[in-house]
């Protein structure tokens, strides 16, 4: 028993993949907290289809180089983000619509665009796969998990504030739209960050699932941070292994294994489960 | 002195203020009262400088941003965010300590107290959203005494407030007012207006009349708001 949880981890490629995971398990999920908080999460859900051209394009131009695709990722996800922020405005925060248009152009234009370059899996880029863990993937999740969180330290009070009482902040002269958008760079880079080993459409879910979860668990903006980012550290374990042994992309696995605890949260949580509401009847 | 000269702002693409001049007096207590839609909260915002005028200008003399206090609308505020209320309280000494410093202990002795003067000592550890509507905006109050700021401006301060806590905010009127500060209240209690108020500014989109607060909310002006808004919401003004 001691051996299925641990032996797979004697392999380099599966170290690479764990030491990766638990530098995003402990940048992304505060982010995404903050995101649940400010009611931000579909605007993941554009992101994780707006960065796939920009990874394309990358890989295209750049042969499958990291460092092309993941700054194609990062300025794609920037351009997604500042365009869903400008809907938001101009639609008075009536965007869906045209939130669920971005995405869809996106996605197909990203899938368009993979197959246009010769020997790009599209599996592989969509899902993720901890074989493509190497050493240069380690380097940029470990540098953009570092970069995120120690960012999300700076900005971390004037982000309350802004989510909180915006009209406050203003009134204060607090450049709210600053620590919006820097906050926003921080966490596209996170999302860039995740997609060698998760894959584009499942590096979001590191970040958000277990930030939803989190909300059944505890209810202080800490408690949820300390609780998402133990509800991705232990996803991000198990998910690997069962990875290994069902032979199934290491993104889907990690997602999943965040799932079960947000679904445990919903029915036997501490907070707005199930059981709460029959137990109050 | 805060000098408005024939100002006017737009909110979205209509004029929600128009034509407003006149001044705010160091140590002045102003009633800003109209039906709604009369531009109340956009003139308020403009002079504490987050909402953008569009015409005339807002001469603030030369007070600085920390100098001017607003306590915006409860309804503005996201009031499921899992904050405590200590650290909301503490919020209003933002000025002080700014985005990165950590919170002094003057400051935090201002928070205990701030919070016992609103009559929440006992609620600083829980979750704002665990508070009523009452409570939460007492403790938006507790914040502006954190402030500490000379120029308050306040955006319906005693909306959703039973009687008990309405005579806090009274005591802390007449304690500002012994202090000097200025004070610029939205209201639509012209009783309270009436009592604790001695200039007013009547205002339904342009400027009714602006005073003392006796003569402003004669019947004649009274009628003239009415007539130059919707009579649905001039009607309130007519019911106290």
């Amino acid at each position: 028993m001691f051996d299925l949880l641990f032996d797979p981890f004697s392999m380099g490629f599966m170290r690479r993949a764990l030491a990766g995971c638990i530098a995003l398990s402990l940048a992304g999920p505060p982010l995404g907290v903050f995101l649940v908080l400010r009611r931000m999460s579909l605007t993941t859900d554009v992101l994780q289809h707006g960065i796939l051209p920009g990874i394309a394009l990358g890989a295209v131009f750049g042969g499958m180089s990291l460092l092309a695709m993941g700054a194609g990722g990062l300025v794609a996800g920037l351009a997604v983000t500042l365009l869903a922020g400008w809907l938001a405005r101009v639609t008075a925060g009536r965007e869906d619509s045209q939130l669920a248009a971005v995405t869809l152009i996106a996605l197909a234009a990203g899938v368009a665009m993979v197959s246009l370059g010769r020997g790009i899996d599209l599996t592989h880029l969509l899902f993720g796969s901890v074989l493509a863990v190497d050493d240069a993937a380690l380097v940029l999740m470990a540098g953009v998990a570092s970069v995120a969180l120690l960012g999300l330290a700076v900005i971390w009070r004037p982000l309350i504030l802004q989510s909180f009482d915006p009209g406050f902040l203003d009134a204060l002269g607090g450049r709210g739209a600053v620590w919006h958008l820097g906050f926003m760079a921080l966490v596209v880079a996170c999302v860039v960050g995740g997609f060698a080993a998760l894959g584009t459409l499942m590096s979001v879910g590191l970040m958000m699932l277990p930030a939803v979860a989190a909300r059944h668990w505890a209810a202080s903006l800490a408690g949820q941070v300390r609780v998402a980012v133990g509800v991705a550290l232990a996803s991000s374990y198990g998910g690997l292994l069962v990875s290994y042994y069902a032979d199934i992309p290491a993104g889907p696995a990690i997602v999943l294994a965040a799932g079960l605890v947000w679904v445990a949260g919903v029915l036997v949580g501490r907070h707005d489960s199930l059981l709460g509401t029959l137990r109050r009847g | 002195m805060i000098r408005l000269e024939d100002v006017g702002c737009r909110y979205r693409q209509a004029w929600a203020v128009e034509a407003v001049s006149g001044g705010f007096a160091p140590g002045s207590l102003t009633a800003v009262v109209g039906p709604n839609g009369a531009g109340k909260t956009t003139l308020l915002r403009a002079i504490a400088g987050v909402h953008p005028v569009a015409a005339g200008r807002i001469d603030r003399g030369g007070l600085a941003a920390n100098a001017i206090a607003l306590l915006p609308q409860a309804s503005r505020m996201d009031r499921s965010f899992p904050l405590s209320c200590a650290d909301v309280v503490a919020l209003g000494a933002w000025p002080r300590m700014g985005a990165f410093a950590a919170l002094k202990a003057g400051d935090a002795r201002r928070v205990l107290a701030a919070l016992a003067r609103v009559g929440l000592a006992d609620v600083g550890d829980r979750l704002v959203g665990a508070l009523s509507v009452g409570q939460f905006q007492r403790l938006l109050w507790a914040r502006l005494l954190v402030q500490d700021a000379p120029v308050l401006l306040l955006d319906e301060p005693v909306a959703g407030v039973d009687v008990a806590s309405e005579a806090i905010f009274q005591d802390m009127l007449a304690e500002w007012q012994r202090e000097g500060r200025t004070v610029i209240a939205v209201l639509h209690d012209l009783d309270l207006v009436l009592r604790r108020f001695p200039q007013t500014l009547l205002l339904a989109r342009r400027m009714i009349a602006w005073g003392e607060t006796g003569q402003v909310l004669s019947a004649a002006n009274r009628q003239r708001a009415r007539l130059s808004l919707d009579p649905w919401d001039a009607a309130l003004l007519d019911a106290s």
